[in-house]
């Protein structure tokens, strides 16, 4: 499949996918949507890929949906946006939080509505000085989707999560970073190289025991410590069948470098 | 130690399990797999060692559905003479403990399948359903009758009426399933599980589950003195006196089946 909206590159286990509507802010219409589902789906089934990176092209990260790709004129028929997170975005979200490799994502300028909360959807977060995450919802009326009022109230409290979400202020990186929002806020024209180098290294490591970890935190907000205490005895037992245990204990013990595969 | 075509049956102790084997059609319930169960539960049983069986479809799918292939041959007169119903009851009828392992779907005829287990145990991916009514048609193996009873009217209803499938979560807090776990280690824990039951007495285990049966087909009253009677019997075995004893002497019992 050829990609007009995104770019999709997979080299030495790394997949990169980078939102390409630069004119639009990268916002998603339908055929972007349709363009990254269809990555992810290789992401997911293909062993190879052990890492993601998620980015866009041009000045902002993503500006949500493209609100021309919907008819809001006044005689249209009132549109069913429920449908359209059922179908697209929800699929997306679920997709990254599911998927048992690192997704990194990196915010080079403004993320806004969807967009942020997409960007907030991804493991590790690393963001341009000048980029914004903005909770725009509340502007036309709507209400933070792509699971901005699950993941905001983890990530920073209900204080918080409800000033961004009510006022709908712009966040700079700077402040998300602060307040634990995202991972890191780094120099503009340090971005690429950080997040190149972060998604490098992720793609060479154990990539099952990563999934794992992932699959337990993802678990960690519903269970009780009980809960979660049994899932880590769990998750443990099966980390601990895989080839990369053994290799990275191997290779402690030696004294060299592990050799990761992944499994 | 199976020439079967459609499973692959394996003797752990007195642990048996049935691997259904046919992940290319999604372990669709064909007459010959149904056929292959039942033997394979009756073979083992027969042969004296085995304690409690699980039934285990594979990491993604448990079996989903009958083989419609096969179904769409038969007109209403073929029906009335399919063996399949007899296969249902021989497995009904093994009468020691009974666990699915529950991967991934659990559909139709799978759904009914695992029903037909006293525990099912299933990881994070299963779904359960009974979508028959997309195809015209309800549930033919106890869907209708044994989902009502695991999981309430309402819900039972939902699901047979509009052929929508629950998840692994919400089959666990509706009661058709009594544990979830990760999917890697579904089969794992159904046979932790089943070695504890096959440490039990075997005499206990059989009347412990004719008179957990007996709360579906029977009224409370007939079902208590079904419980009482069987509970009485046992008071005449030696496992019993085992049992009591090993408790006693705080050690671990040596149940003989006597």
């Amino acid at each position: 499949m050829t990609f007009t909206t995104i770019e999709f590159v997979r080299e030495d286990g790394l997949a990169r996918l980078t939102l390409n509507r630069p004119d639009k802010l990268n916002s998603f219409n339908a055929v972007m949507h349709e363009e990254v589902r269809e990555a992810m789906k290789t992401v997911q089934r293909d062993d190879s890929i052990r890492c993601l990176l998620i980015s866009g092209n041009g000045r902002g990260f993503c500006a949500g949906q493209d609100l021309s790709d919907r008819n809001v004129a006044p005689d249209a028929e009132v549109p069913d946006l429920g449908e359209s997170l059922e179908q697209k975005y929800n699929p997306l979200i679920r997709g990254i939080a599911k998927l048992e490799k690192p997704v990194i994502c990196a915010v080079n300028g403004v993320a806004a509505g969807a967009g942020a909360n997409i960007a907030l959807a991804c493991d590790i977060v690393i963001a341009a000085e000048s980029a914004k995450f903005i909770q725009s919802f509340c502007n036309i009326g709507l209400v933070p989707d792509s699971g901005g009022t699950w993941t905001l109230p983890r990530l920073v409290g209900r204080a918080r999560a409800l000033g961004m979400a009510l006022l709908g202020e712009r966040i700079s990186a700077r402040q998300a970073e602060q307040w634990g929002l995202i991972w890191k806020c780094v120099a503009d024209q340090e971005l690429a190289s950080t997040a190149e180098q972060m998604a490098r290294h992720l793609a060479t490591q154990p990539t099952l025991g990563l999934g794992l970890i992932k699959r337990a935190m993802l678990a960690s907000s519903d269970n009780s410590l009980d809960q979660q205490l049994d899932l880590e005895r769990d998750l443990q037992r099966l980390a601990g069948r895989s080839e990369d245990y053994r290799e990275g204990v191997g290779a402690f013990m030696e004294k060299r470098e592990p050799e990761f595969k992944g499994r | 130690m199976s020439d079967y075509e459609d499973i692959r049956s394996e003797l752990d102790g007195p642990v048996l399990t049935i691997w259904l084997q046919r992940p290319q059609s999604r372990n669709a319930l064909r007459r010959q797999m149904l056929a292959e169960i039942a033997e394979a539960l009756e073979t083992a049983y027969d042969g004296g060692e085995v304690r409690c069986a699980i039934i285990y479809g594979g990491d993604k799918v448990f079996a989903a559905g009958a083989d419609l292939n096969e179904m769409s041959e038969l007109d209403m007169i073929g029906m009335l003479d399919d063996p399949r119903p007899g296969y249902w009851k021989r497995i009904a009828a093994f009468p020691l403990p009974l666990i699915a392992a529950v991967n991934g779907f659990a559909l139709g005829g799978g759904c009914e399948l695992a029903m037909q287990a006293d525990i099912v145990i299933a990881g994070s991916n299963a779904q359960f359903g009974q979508p028959e009514i997309n195809l015209g048609i309800i549930p033919g193996a106890g869907g209708s009758q044994r989902l009502i009873r695991a999981v309430g009217k309402s819900l039972a209803s939902q699901m047979v009426l509009s052929g929508e499938f629950i998840d692994a979560e919400t089959a666990c807090s509706a009661g058709l399933v009594s544990e979830v776990t990760q999917p890697e280690l579904t089969l794992e824990r159904a046979r932790q599980l089943a070695h504890t039951i096959a440490a039990k007495s075997p005499l206990a285990l059989r009347q412990a589950k004719q008179a957990l049966q007996q709360a579906f087909e029977a009224a409370l009253a007939s079902g208590l003195e079904f419980e009482r009677k069987a509970f009485v019997m046992l008071a005449g075995s030696e496992d019993r006196r085992e049992g009591i004893d090993a408790f006693l002497e705080k050690r671990r019992p040596e149940f003989k089946g006597k």
